[in-house]
């Protein structure tokens, strides 16, 4: 399976770290193949030993790893037993490498200049007017402006966006005929993640040979020539990007692929991933406890990774070849339609604005008006910054607006005093993103969720409790938990008690505001199970707050799209999302790249490789 | 780098700080500790030979018969003009009775702290990244700030002086008198600051941007020297005010330790006598130099770290 | 001030070199604490009832004057021939008294200041900010000269001395853990479903507040313990006749040449002391902010 003109070429690679606790074979036989100009993307959840693998590339794993290999070839030199000497004349010069966030991957207190020309410095010996010169070009070739005044500010100064393409500079500034990007787009905004991406896929076009490592399918779909799924130190399964993301063969890539959200208006297939078991060890599929199809053979012995049916991919499956389906799930419940419904929340021509530091103000909401019906979810999609978490504030009269009002069921509410907005608070509650930083550390779910109850009476302490177990119930969760504290609860279990708290005093409106992205994706599909449930049963509205097109698309019926302080869009989400106006929508839409199956961008917007200009 | 706005700003903070600092002293000196007229002439608290008109000669001469505003006033004037007032027991113009103690002073802090942040400079980069280390640190930082410094000095001085006789006793003669009080006074700042640096240095190499670095083919002396050891120089930085509080407190007790003379020991000797103009002198003389120094090495901070440039405070 | 240096919660007391009783602690973790507090009690109990456990400690006898350690006089005797074991143990209570006293004054006085700070509105805060940093410029130690030149000498107001350059230091830490504490998800949470101000700050804020400056007063007893024994050791501490540790050495120091062991056993027991004290603080710190591995 090694093309002979493999730049790099790996068998069988293994490393083991030696801990306290014993040894861990963080990877487990490993064989990759990365040609020039060509994009391996190896894809993961973390711990499946991807990263690891591409230190171990660079002879950085750690001086507790042991790195071993039948071959490990680049440019035609075996990486074997190299010492750290000849290591060092590989790195920075043949093969660059490129780090997740920026922000900690350049060195804070350093220049730009010095921290792109680090490799330079270290490799080549340029005068210092040819090493200004050659920084200058490396930051124009990565798209960034005004490369001579950036050259001189330090890392923090620049935006995520822009600090991750001067580390791309940084990484090829020797010129390799190799780049290892781990999870080089994770810490961005969605566009921007796009045009990072664009900007490697540029490289990889002009002959730079890319090793892609992400736990992320859109950006894997976005760029990979070649895909390689990795679970518990093992590739799962492997082959050209569109037969692995079109036609996957083993069950853990199929649940990842279903478990990416996405913009279809079926809503996702939820919750295959549903038992997050993590990887079995011993002999036999390190995936069979989370494996639907899971059988004796699997659990006695480990498959081979072979060839598949018909097409080019490798399977490391027992079960590839009957491509047994998955159980489907039931498809979801579509909202009934709320559009006659009286309007529960009024936010009217709102504005604020914040000091920044330095003394000038900033607006962070900008004459944003919107209504909320009885019952109805309401999606507020936004990157972060855009001032989503501001609404939020000011529509539950935590945070007065400068300008503009907010009106609840009709009668001012913004405009309140504290004392007078007080009795009515019960009617609009909120739900956080981290729930456990909004419990007390000092409280037992018990009094979490009695708080929302008013203090017990000596003789109601019975009825107390007995409300608080109703409202555990309501939530899916039972009396077993109610001595708990924060930190005992799984993260689904505290966002259920957060959720459980808020509807305590009966609200007629929840603000959520981005109550699923702290976690996993599957638990996060339970969650807005719940949510949906809820809403059914309770007739509660939802103001939900998300980043997450799939989510909202998940969730609610209309959507708002919020960019720097204003709604630039909204409607229904079908319409939004498929025939979007507005530029911005299209370039969200744009990133997040559709779905992971359908391989590129479905809609594009003018030229992505210019750079963002908000500064930070 | 450094702006102007931010130099004014600490610089009107420091004036705050430091006609605070004049305000308090004012207030114990008038207010709380009785009638000075009464110290002055019984060197105590008790006076009963004085007669009355000693007393009202001992006020005229002081001022002390006007209304309180208006000496706050003459105070802060003659603060202004550098003048700290008349000592009531030595018949000395306090700035006088400082200028004459500060040298050997100057000379005991000064060295101590470059002792102090040198041995600390090499034992963090010597022990950084070597794990067995962590534990002596451990252990040395225990017994640093559970230690008294003058109980150190006095060990010190029991078998360095008087078993091996190899430093003097007592006194302000050359250098060999000062080896043993600068040890003294730079341990405990050695056993704080070099815990910090070690820290600062193993978490600078814990950070993504050690891998990159090394990822560029740099070396791990290169990695130590051009990248980590600045990160390390900031908690040393933020950890100023405390280092100097340390040295400027400790001259005071490692002086009469080691019965030298200096600015400490003209305190002991105010505070014991009860001649507050001297210490009220000596207080507000080791608050500005606390307060210059620290502006300075505020600056310095954002000299090293350009991330803090942007933020006012 | 030393609060700053434990920025990452040590480690017990784990070994150097692999002695057997340093792989006794590093194995059994609860060994250093327990050894602490032992050690903490017994000297609590000698404060208590010094008169139980050893002799009269003004007893002069010439004639036995600067004795080494011997049986008889087992930590050797002074220039007066009193006993070093007996001054040591009847300094105690006023060492721990100093210790305990100040730092109780310093909490009280800094904990309120530091909630008024954090509660109140913006003005409040930069007003009993600005005279924090006035208190915080002037050193520790002359701060205290200041103090006690001013209340005159004396076990009390080297006390109050003590207490006035470390009151700053707790408002601060106040002040930061009550922004903290403001601004956290529960405290919004209560504020959304309805709960009175009163209520915010009674329940959640003062709550959860509070217990990390148990710590922080732990660590500052050792620290008031030293500052103290300095004070004492300049003359200006408790005049009694059962001396203050820190007295105990000033004596020693002007007999240095004749002999060591009253120069060498009161500190002994203030460093001794003052480190079961820091051991019992960095096991109660780590207890607070839960154990990291190590």
């Amino acid at each position: 399976m090694t093309p002979p003109d493999a730049l790099l070429s790996v068998r069988d690679l293994r490393v083991r770290f030696t801990t306290r606790h014993g040894p861990v074979d963080a990877v487990r036989g490993v064989s990759l193949a990365v040609e020039a100009g060509r994009c391996l993307a190896v894809v993961g959840e973390s711990g499946s030993g991807k990263s690891v693998t591409a230190r171990a590339l660079i002879g950085l794993a750690g001086s507790n790893a042991t790195v071993d290999a039948t071959t490990m070839t680049f440019e035609g030199r075996s990486l074997l037993s190299l010492g750290e000497r000849r290591w060092r004349r590989l790195r920075g010069a043949r093969i660059g490498f490129v780090l997740q966030d920026a922000l900690t991957s350049l060195d804070p207190l350093r220049r730009i200049e010095d921290e792109v020309a680090e490799p330079l410095d270290v490799h080549a010996d340029l005068g210092r007017r040819e090493r200004a010169e050659r920084v200058r070009s490396l930051l124009g070739d990565v798209g960034i402006p005004d490369p001579a005044q950036r050259a001189r500010q330090y890392p923090h100064e620049l935006s995520g966006g822009l600090r991750q393409r001067a580390l791309i500079a940084s990484a090829i500034a020797a010129g390799p005929s190799l780049v290892v990007a781990d999870e080089p787009t994770t810490a961005l905004d969605v566009t921007i993640q796009a045009q990072v991406l664009d900007l490697l896929a540029d490289m990889r076009d002009a002959g730079t040979a890319v090793l892609l490592i992400s736990h992320d399918l859109t950006v894997v779909a976005r760029m990979a020539d070649h895909v390689a799924v990795m679970y518990a130190g093992l590739v799962v399964e492997e082959g050209p990007a569109a037969q692995v993301l079109h036609e996957p063969v083993h069950p853990y890539t199929r649940a990842l692929l279903a478990a990416a959200p996405t913009l279809d208006p079926r809503g996702p297939a939820p919750t295959q991933i549903a038992r997050l078991a993590p990887p079995t060890t011993g002999p036999g599929c390190p995936y069979r406890s989370r494996c639907a199809l899971a059988d004796a053979r699997c659990h006695g012995e480990l498959p081979a990774l072979r060839a598949t049916g018909d097409g080019p991919s490798l399977a490391r499956c027992w079960h590839a070849d009957a491509a047994e389906p998955l159980p489907t799930p039931a498809p979801r419940t579509v909202g009934t339609t709320t559009s006659g419904r009286r309007v529960v929340l009024e936010v009217d021509g709102v504005s604020k604005r914040f000091r920044v530091p330095g003394g000038g103000r900033r607006r962070a909401v900008d004459g944003v008006s919107f209504s909320l019906r009885a019952g109805e979810a309401l999606g507020l999609v936004g990157e972060s910054g855009s001032g989503k978490s501001t609404i939020a504030q000011i529509a539950l009269g935590m945070l007065g607006p400068d300008d503009g009002r907010v009106l609840l069921d009709g009668a001012s509410w913004s405009e309140l005093r504290e004392p007078d907005r007080r009795p009515h608070r019960s009617r609009i509650q909120l739900i956080q993103q981290d729930p456990l930083s909004s419990f007390d550390p000092r409280f037992t779910v018990e009094r979490i969720i009695g708080e929302g109850l008013g203090q017990p009476s000596r003789r109601g302490a019975a009825a107390h409790r007995s409300r608080v177990v109703e409202l555990l119930h309501r939530v899916g969760l039972d009396a077993t938990i109610l001595d708990r504290r924060g930190p005992q609860l799984s993260g689904g279990q505290r966002q259920r008690v957060a959720i459980a708290r808020a509807l305590g005093p009966e609200p007629e409106i929840l603000v959520c505001d981005e109550p699923v992205s702290a976690l996993d994706v599957s638990i996060q599909a339970q969650i807005l199970d719940l949510f949906d449930t809820l809403r059914r049963d309770l007739g509660v509205a939802l103001l939900f707050i998300s980043h997450d097109l799939g989510v909202i698309n998940r969730m609610c019926e209309r959507v708002l799209v919020m960019k720097d302080g204003a709604i630039v869009e909204e409607g229904p989400v079908g319409d939004v999302l498929h025939t979007p106006r507005h530029a911005y929508t299209r370039e969200l839409l744009a990133a997040v790249s559709a779905d992971p199956a359908t391989g590129r961008t479905p809609v594009r917007t003018g030229p992505t490789s210019v750079p963002e200009g908000r500064p930070t | 780098m450094v702006t102007t706005r931010w130099w004014l700003r600490r610089a009107g903070l420091g004036v705050l700080v430091i006609w605070g600092a004049a305000t308090l002293s004012f207030i114990g000196l008038h207010l709380l500790s009785g009638d000075p007229a009464r110290i002055i002439a019984g060197g105590g608290g008790a006076v009963s030979g004085s007669s009355e008109q000693i007393l009202a000669r001992i006020n005229e001469q002081y001022g002390f018969h006007e209304p309180l505003i208006v000496q706050y006033g003459r105070f802060l004037g003659q603060l202004a003009r550098g003048d700290l007032g008349m000592s009531y027991q030595l018949n000395q113009r306090v700035t006088t009775v400082i200028v004459d103690q500060l040298g050997p002073t100057v000379a005991l802090a000064l060295g101590a702290a470059v002792l102090g942040f040198g041995l600390a400079l090499v034992l963090a980069v010597g022990t950084a990244g070597r794990p067995r280390a962590e534990s002596l640190f451990s252990t040395l930082e225990l017994l640093f700030v559970s230690t008294p410094s003058f109980w150190v000095g006095i060990l010190l001085l029991t078998v360095f002086s008087f078993r091996l006789g190899w430093f003097p006793v007592f006194g302000n003669e050359g250098v060999a008198s000062l080896v043993l009080p600068w040890l003294t006074l730079a341990l405990p700042i050695t056993g704080t600051l070099a815990l910090v640096m070690r820290d600062g240095l193993q978490r600078a190499l814990e950070q993504p941007f050690a891998t990159t670095v090394l990822a560029r083919g740099a070396t791990a002396t290169r990695l130590r020297l051009r990248h980590a050891l600045r990160h390390a120089l900031l908690p040393v930085l933020t950890l100023s005010g405390w280092t100097l509080g340390t040295l400027l407190g400790g001259v005071v007790v490692i002086e009469t330790v080691f019965a030298r003379a200096g600015i400490g020991q003209v305190a002991v000797t105010a505070v014991n006598g009860r001649d507050l103009p001297v210490v009220t002198g000596v207080v507000l003389v080791a608050t500005v130099v606390f307060v210059v120094i620290n502006t300075a090495l505020d600056a310095l901070t954002r000299v090293v770290d350009p991330r803090l440039r942007g933020v006012p405070e | 001030m030393t609060t700053v240096l434990h920025g990452e919660p040590p480690a017990g007391l784990p070994p150097v070199t692999e002695l057997p009783a340093a792989r006794a602690l590093r194995r059994t973790p609860w060994l250093g604490p327990a050894l602490a507090l032992a050690f903490f009690l017994a000297v609590c109990l000698l404060a208590a009832f010094p008169d139980a456990f050893a002799g009269d400690p003004a007893a002069i006898d010439p004639v036995n004057a600067f004795r080494d350690p011997a049986p008889g006089h087992l930590l050797g005797t002074d220039q007066l021939g009193r006993d070093t074991w007996a001054r040591v143990v009847h300094g105690a209570r006023a060492s721990l008294a100093l210790g305990f006293g100040a730092t109780a004054l310093a909490a009280l006085v800094g904990i309120a200041w530091g909630l008024a700070a954090g509660l109140g509105g913006r003005l409040v805060d930069e007003a009993t900010m600005r005279v924090a940093d006035i208190f915080m410029a002037v050193p520790t130690t002359l701060m205290a000269l200041l103090v006690v030149a001013v209340l005159g000498a004396g076990g009390p107001s080297v006390a109050v001395a003590i207490a006035v350059s470390l009151a700053p230091g707790f408002a601060r830490v106040v002040r930061v853990q009550t922004q903290v504490v403001k601004h956290a998800g529960y405290v919004q949470a209560a504020t959304a479903l309805g709960v009175r101000r009163r209520g915010v700050v009674g329940r959640h804020i003062v709550p959860n507040v509070l217990p990390p400056m148990l710590v922080l007063a732990t660590m500052n007893v050792g620290q008031s313990i030293i500052a103290g024994a300095s004070l004492s050791f300049l003359g200006l501490g408790p005049q009694a006749s059962s001396s203050e540790w820190g007295s105990l050495l000033s004596d020693a120091r002007d007999h240095l040449q004749d002999a060591w062991a009253p120069a060498v056993f009161p500190g002994l027991a203030i460093a001794l002391t003052v480190i079961s004290i820091s051991v019992l603080g960095r096991e109660l710190r780590l207890r607070f902010e839960g154990r990291t591995e190590r």
